[in-house]
């Protein structure tokens, strides 16, 4: 399946699922939070789409929108296909249920994103800093994070 | 719902409540960040019963550097120099994929020649990244003439890559659009006697570790790895193709010239630390293999398609681009707003995902096993950390 | 028959001329003092400061000189060229580090238990050097020569791994403690092959005294004489003493690339150095004790009746011979443990004890029958004259 076939059947999927709007260089769409691990379910387990591995997890924080961009990155071996799965959250209030009762690396690649942007993984067995300290205040990868002594703002 | 955040003092409290037989005492020790045999500071909190493991739970980021962070005040042609920190062993691939990113976003061609070097400097590589880790394996398992051995003939590589890019460890040598140079004139002639050299090493090998008894005993039927385990624990790489998953992106999504040449992607059957073992010294041979066929039909031309300032706009978007390095899939992830630097760019680590198939691997065995499971996922630490 | 038997006893005759000295006995150090305590208490104590001093000296420089073979040998097992820089070929280097061990700081654990944490070292060295007393060298040259030798040799050597125990107890670290579990485990399960396989050449030689067990060699070494059986005892004995000597294959307590250093790993400066020449002087008295046992100790290299030949052997005069000849066999066992350690990976715990308890000890005792079937038949090869 070429990237608009696959982005077009995984519209089809749900009517809550739409395609990004933004530029992208492979399928992409977009889940609402809530309806995040029902879709991925459906994505890993019916066969037409078997998107087995989530390959990686990243955030993106469009601090101009107010919104984490939370982007699934999944791969199908059998398909060879890829799809980025977008849930964009508040920034005041980010939440997204967890992922990793589907795909088990998801817990520490979420637990990688809380570290760096602080999205908060409802459901998520062990939610702790991944790299950084316990008693680390804020979140580094955030735009707005201000940190006089560890990071030299550049002009 | 309320999320809770807890922390490693919390979850250790939490694992240590006495369970089993009134006789024995669980209990907790530190592996790490200074240990011989987690190759760097990565720390493994262990839940020791005697000696077996019971639980394992990784602690990172003593080696953490933002990397990602530090790329978002950086313009692309400066981000590929960080790249080969990640992955020290791999720098050369780190960098390509980066300029891979850039070049396939900025919709810069490169030529023949450019793609020709290329791949054959990350199959060197891979050589070489291979080579140490055989050695390390053999170091880890308590024989420590192997690490001297592997070293060595890593050596004689280094020398030969040491003539065109100039380091020995943290290569720089791919940029978006091309190279930072052109190869040495003996490069070609010192490939040729180096793979004359290590073949016979190869089987040298062989007769130290593979075919040795006790490496055979410590490795077979420790740390199984199902394939679907393997899968849904995101490992990519040996330890994928160790488990009998044949996925490898040089054969199913080419990149460079991998296209043009004939090679094979050695998979394993059970997916225990002998069958990753086994992936890994059957690549060297591979990749030996595709240096071969590629040395003598370098294409000429130039080795930068055009002198790139270091202002590359890219457009507005997201970029994905991967490609395999010696451990797994690294994924080169950009959201561009139109400036020359990265909005947001995020690697997608091999050994970060292949790290987390430690624990479903050795839980319930010996100390010793999960010596011998982690030496054959082969992590390299800075790159986990990033 | 007289003038049958004549020339066949001329001809053996010689065979055992050259090794006459021997034949009348030497006393040893602690003879000679019992003999001059008659005549008054110093000469007693002259001869008792000699034992100990000899002793004391053999423990330093065995520690030194083996350290230095060690490195050397690795060093060109390894492709590499060892100690080079201090002195010619490095030969001060362990005489160096030995001056940097006595001026380091002995640190000792905070929630340790001191007095045993010190008394361990001590007790560890204090076995050594009781095994040490008892190696036959040449005629003469022993410090004790007991009728209860071979017990005196299995008892005393048990008592080494009480040093190893106690220090691993007392660091207060569980790298430490579990490397003193699996010695304790590991030195007490070998100990029985060990002596079993001793058992061997005490039936063969009728006496626990090891002296005499050399004397009834005169014939040939027993690992020639007791056809397969002693061959069997000879490698049960070096395997065995291979894992009493925690040397790779066998080094699970020290297991550097899993338990850190294990039992020392809490130890620095002068106590770590005791622990060190312990094992040191360890690896000769069990090299001496193979010699002594199997090899014919100080004994040439005679090929039954042979008489040119065994004439050629016979050359060096009486006062180096028995030197020479027990130098040159113990040095090639030192080397062939030292090969091992530099080639071989190291066993898992329940490897190890698999090995010990379902392979090596049924064999131990299987051999051990047919040692005394051997005996009772005579079946040896040359038989003795009488």
């Amino acid at each position: 399946m070429d990237r608009e076939t696959l982005q077009a059947a995984v519209c089809q999927l749900d009517s809550s699922i739409r395609p990004l709007e933004e530029n992208a260089d492979r399928a992409a769409v977009v889940v609402e939070a809530a309806a995040l691990p029902a879709i991925l379910r459906r994505l890993r387990d019916e066969p037409e789409f078997s998107f087995a591995q989530l390959l990686d997890h990243v955030a993106v924080d469009w601090i101009d929108r107010g919104q984490f961009e939370l982007v699934y990155h999944l791969y199908s071996f059998k398909h060879k296909h890829f799809l980025f799965v977008s849930v964009f959250v508040p920034r005041e209030d980010p939440r997204v249920p967890t992922v990793c009762r589907l795909y088990p690396v998801a817990e520490w690649q979420e637990r990688e994103v809380y570290d760096l942007f602080g999205v908060l993984y409802e459901d998520h067995p062990d939610l702790r800093r991944l790299f950084l300290e316990d008693d680390w205040i804020g979140f580094p990868l955030r735009k707005d994070y201000q940190d006089d002594f560890m990071l030299d703002r550049p002009r | 719902m309320t999320v809770e955040v807890s922390s490693l003092k919390e979850l250790v409290e939490q694992a240590s409540g006495t369970s089993g037989s009134p006789d024995t005492q669980e209990y907790f020790v530190n592996m790490g960040p200074q240990h011989p045999s987690t190759h760097g500071v990565l720390r493994l909190v262990l839940k020791l019963d005697g000696e077996r493991v019971l639980r394992c739970i990784p602690v990172l980021g003593y080696i953490h550097r933002s990397i990602e962070k530090i790329s978002e005040h950086m313009n692309y042609m400066n981000c590929v120099h960080l790249t080969d920190r990640m992955d020290y062993l791999s720098s050369i691939m780190n960098n390509w994929a980066v300029a891979k990113a850039v070049e396939e976003a900025a919709g810069i061609e490169v030529n023949d020649r450019i793609r020709y070097i290329r791949t054959i400097f990350a199959e060197l590589e891979r050589i070489q990244s291979h080579q140490l880790w055989w050695g390390v394996l053999g170091m880890d398992l308590g024989a420590f003439t192997p690490f001297l051995y592997g070293i060595r003939d890593r050596e004689v590589l280094n020398d030969v890559m040491e003539e065109t890019i100039g380091a020995r460890l943290t290569m720089n040598y791919v940029l978006p659009g091309g190279l930072m140079a052109d190869i040495h004139p003996n490069f070609v002639n010192r490939v040729k006697e180096f793979i004359k050299y290590f073949r016979p090493k190869l089987d040298e090998y062989d007769d130290l570790l593979t075919n040795n008894v006790i490496i055979q005993e410590r490795l077979r039927n420790v740390g199984v790895l199902s394939a679907q385990t393997a899968v849904q624990y995101g490992a990519t790489g040996p330890v994928l193709r160790g488990s009998g998953v044949a996925f490898d992106l040089r054969k199913d999504h080419p990149y460079g010239v991998y296209d043009q040449v004939d090679f094979e992607v050695p998979v394993g059957t059970v997916g225990d630390s002998w069958d990753r073992y086994w992936v890994r010294v059957e690549e060297m041979r591979q990749s030996l293999r595709i240096v071969e066929q590629l040395l003598d039909n370098i294409p000429p031309g130039d080795f930068l398609v055009k002198k790139l300032n270091s202002k590359i706009k890219l457009p507005e978007g997201r970029y994905y681009s991967q490609l395999e390095t010696a451990r797994g899939i690294l994924g080169v992830f950009i959201t561009s707003d139109k400036k020359d630097e990265p909005y947001r760019l995020h690697y997608r680590s091999p050994n970060f995902n292949n790290l987390w198939c430690l624990e479903p691997m050795i839980k319930g065995d010996y100390i010793a096993s999960l010596i011998g499971a982690m030496s054959s996922l082969d992590l390299v630490i800075p790159d986990i950390d990033r | 028959m007289n003038l049958i038997s004549t020339p066949l006893l001329a001809q053996a005759d010689p065979a055992s001329a050259g090794a006459a000295p021997s034949m009348e006995r030497v006393p040893t150090v602690s003879e000679r003092a019992a003999e001059a305590l008659q005549h008054g208490i110093w000469g007693a104590a002259f001869y008792i400061v000699i034992g100990l001093v000899a002793v004391l000296i053999v423990v330093s420089v065995l520690g030194l000189v083996m350290s230095y073979i060690e490195r050397k040998v690795a060093g060109h097992f390894q492709c590499r060229l060892g100690p080079m820089r201090v002195g010619p070929h490095g030969i001060l280097q362990s005489l160096a580090d030995g001056i940097k061990l006595l001026f380091k700081e002995g640190i000792e654990p905070g929630h340790g238990d001191k007095v045993i944490f010190i008394g361990a070292p001590i007790f560890s060295i204090t076995a050594t050097i009781l095994l040490l007393a008892i190696v036959p060298v040449a005629p003469g040259i022993q410090v004790v020569d007991m009728n209860v030798g071979v017990v005196y040799i299995a008892a005393v050597s048990g008592i080494g791994v009480m040093g190893i125990l106690m220090g691993g107890w007392s660091s207060d670290n569980k790298w430490s403690l579990l490397g003193a579990m699996r010695a304790g485990a590991q030195m007490i399960s070998y100990e029985i092959s060990l002596t079993i396989a001793i058992l061997v050449v005490v039936m063969f030689s009728g006496t626990l005294r090891v002296s005499e067990i050399i004397e009834s060699q005169q014939q040939g070494w027993w690992i020639w004489r007791g056809h397969g059986v002693a061959i069997v005892a000879f490698c049960l004995y070096l395997i065995a003493s291979t894992a009493e000597l925690n040397r790779t294959p066998f080094d699970l307590p020290e297991g550097e690339s899993e338990l850190t250093g294990g039992y020392h790993t809490e130890y620095s400066g002068l106590r770590f150095s005791f622990f060190f020449l312990a094992e040191f002087a360890n690896l000769f008295v069990f090299s001496a004790l193979a010699t002594t046992f199997f090899l014919g100790g100080w004994l040439p290299f005679h090929i039954g009746d042979y008489e040119g030949f065994n004439r050629v052997m016979d050359i060096l005069p009486p006062v180096i011979s028995p030197l020479f000849w027990f130098g040159i066999k113990c040095t090639a066992l030192i080397f062939l443990l030292m090969w091992f350690r530099w080639t071989f990976p190291r066993l898992r715990m329940d490897q190890l004890m698999r090995l010990e308890w379902k392979v090596l000890l049924p064999f131990g005792f299987a051999n051990l029958i047919l040692a005394a079937t051997v005996v009772l038949t005579g079946l040896y090869f040359f038989p003795t004259a009488t």
